[in-house]
């Protein structure tokens, strides 16, 4: 699986690794979260509504379609989540609604 | 800059909040502070500077020209303002402010919760994209075009390999441009707006010179990058798969011929929408503003909205940009300060006011060269999704209409849920109200305003209160 994002600059930084259902990804300090996943696949989430897989669409903390969730069960706005060493994401369609959330 | 001198005999210093700290909250800010007032800033982003000089993370190196191009300058002074208030604020990062009650701002960071009184309280929310639907932008690889600014400008990212820009404005170029000068494939700019209105509106955009000609400049660098433009065509569909999003965009050219475009990924935007959740949640009164054919909260020259004690500036009052964010963040300042009994300098207040004249000017003028296309909602076909957060159909929402006779946005919400999803409406509203409008053969001001609701977004299911 291809990266959806395509790194442009700031290419020097402190290497970080984190696990996206199950696999290791390699991702750079300053990260976030979204950003570290998408130059390494091509989605976030499942839509809990509708077939499509989604990766974001704001950037900037509004949308909402961004969210994912750790292995630990707590839920991350990954455009907005810093990545840190050693994070344990699902990607998977979470059973259970939205509700959740609010 | 001109200040206020806060009167030593007057009552006790008030305590004023400060919500937003884009370049309207830090001029804010920075004028309270001058008149000796200690305010609380409360900024959901983790560094300040707001959308146009937002902030790359500490271990970034990009320089500021590379990064904020002719606004470097700017983007500087509005950075080290903030920075040098630091120790005269009481600075709340990586807070939402998620209600609004009884002189009352609720917020929360994490999962600590507060509730702060206030005697003044002054939004500066500023703005995010306003979106008109197009078959297919569910897929992944459709981002708002500020989100794909946010990509690049914090995290040295494009949102693709190809990069189609859609939609119409300036910002369009500008991404559009960013992205081609920073080494991305910018595959076409797909502007809905026919070009001879960009000459219709020039004597409105003569108001700000420089802007007209940076504005030019841009387009031109566009040309020179070889990124095809296109003015005045119509989209037809975000094109790909459910598993891999997006493999191409179509869309009608000016002519009628139906091109399609490889690409995998689409950057959309229609200029901006307010966010004024806060301002409804305070009960201000909203205005429906004709040109723009969206409604904004009521607020008058200096700022000041239809409650006493809560002032409006930036983009979240009325779109006009980094320079009148400034300038409306410096003069609701005082507008607050001048209520609160401080002797405040009025000529300082009346070159504000001219400032912020010229800038609506421009403004206007901008609205005339990239309006918003209406029409388009009336021809969205009815498979295509209107609410990406729960997946529901302009069919879905027409059927809704046809069968309980609604015509206002909040009932319409209630029984076809558009609106009601995560978002809250922020990208689905603008189209959802065109659609019922259309439909429903009503003007769309009497459509109504879909309020907002607190949390003004998703809090962590569980909270801690913070003593
Ligand atoms: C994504 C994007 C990119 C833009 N890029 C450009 C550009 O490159 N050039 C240009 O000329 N114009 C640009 N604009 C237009 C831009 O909005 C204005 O130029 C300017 O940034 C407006 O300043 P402001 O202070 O009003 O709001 P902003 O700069 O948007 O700042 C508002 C701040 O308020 C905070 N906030 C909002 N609601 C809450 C809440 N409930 N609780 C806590 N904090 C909250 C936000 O997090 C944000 O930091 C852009 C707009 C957007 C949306
Ligand atoms: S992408 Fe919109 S909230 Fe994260």
């Amino acid at each position: 699986m291809a990266g959806r994002f395509q790194r442009l600059g700031e290419a020097g930084r402190r290497s970080v690794s984190i696990w996206v259902d199950g696999e290791p990804v390699h991702a750079l300090e300053g990260d976030t979260l979204m950003v570290a996943m998408l130059n390494h696949g091509d989605h976030l989430r499942r839509s809990e509504f509708d077939p499509s897989a989604r990766a974001g669409f704001c950037l900037m903390g509004a949308c909402q379609d961004c969210w994912v969730r750790t292995e630990e069960g707590a839920r991350l706005r990954a455009c907005s989540t810093p990545v840190q060493e050693n994070m344990k994401i699902l990607t998977s369609r979470l059973e259970g609604t939205w509700a959740e959330l609010t | 800059m001109g200040g206020a001198d806060v009167d030593s005999a007057g009552p006790a210093t008030p305590r004023v909040v400060v919500v937003g700290a884009g370049p309207a909250g830090v001029r804010c800010a920075e004028t309270l502070v001058k008149a000796g007032i200690r305010p609380v800033v409360v900024d959901e982003g983790r560094r300040s500077g707001g959308q146009i000089y937002r902030r790359q993370p500490e271990n970034f190196t990009r320089p500021y020209a590379a990064l904020y191009g002719s606004e470097a300058a700017k983007a500087e002074s509005i950075h080290r303002t903030f920075d040098s208030l630091l120790e005269h604020i009481d600075y709340m990062p990586e807070t939402l402010i998620w209600n609004i009650a009884d002189n009352h701002v609720y917020t929360v960071c994490g999962n600590r919760q507060r509730a702060l009184a206030y005697d003044a309280l002054i939004l500066c929310t500023g703005a995010t994209d306003r979106l008109m639907p197009v078959k297919g932008w569910q897929l992944a690889g459709t981002f708002s075009l500020g989100g794909a600014q946010v990509a690049l400008k914090s995290q040295a990212c494009a949102v693709g390999s190809r990069v189609v820009f859609m939609g119409t404005g300036a910002l369009l170029y500008l991404v559009a441009a960013q992205y081609a000068a920073a080494g991305a494939t910018v595959a076409a700019v797909l502007d809905t707006s026919a070009l001879w209105r960009r000459v219709a509106a020039l004597p409105k955009l003569l108001a700000q010179p420089r802007a007209l000609w940076k504005g030019m400049l841009l387009t031109a660098s566009l040309y020179r990058a070889r990124v095809p433009v296109y003015f005045g065509i119509r989209p037809v569909a975000i094109e790909g798969s459910d598993d891999s999003g997006v493999a191409a965009v179509s869309f009608r050219d000016s002519m009628g011929k139906t091109r399609t475009l490889a690409c995998d990924a689409v950057a959309m935007g229609y200029h901006l929408r307010p966010e004024n959740q806060l301002a409804d949640l305070a009960r201000c009164e909203f205005r429906f503003d004709q040109p723009t054919r969206q409604w904004l909260p009521l607020a008058d020259r200096d700022g000041r909205s239809s409650i006493d004690d809560v002032y409006l500036a930036g983009d979240g009052a009325r779109i006009l940009g980094a320079d009148g964010a400034e300038a409306s963040g410096e003069l609701a300042a005082l507008a607050a300060l001048e209520d609160s009994g401080a002797r405040v300098d009025s000529s300082r207040m009346d070159s504000l006011r001219r400032k912020l004249v010229k800038l609506q000017r421009f403004a206007r003028g901008l609205n005339q060269a990239f309006p918003w296309p209406a029409a388009f909602a009336a021809e969205l076909v009815d498979d295509t999704i209107v609410c990406r957060c729960e997946a529901i159909r302009v069919g879905e929402l027409r059927a809704t209409l046809s069968v309980t006779g609604s015509r206002e946005v909040n009932r319409t919400k209630a029984f076809s849920r558009v609106g009601m999803g995560r978002c809250q409406g922020r990208y689905c509203g603008n189209a959802a109200a065109e659609i019922i409008a259309s439909d429903g053969g009503v003007a769309i001001e009497e459509a109504g305003r879909l309020r907002a609701q607190a949390p003004v977004k998703p809090l962590p299911v569980a909270l801690e209160k913070d003593s």
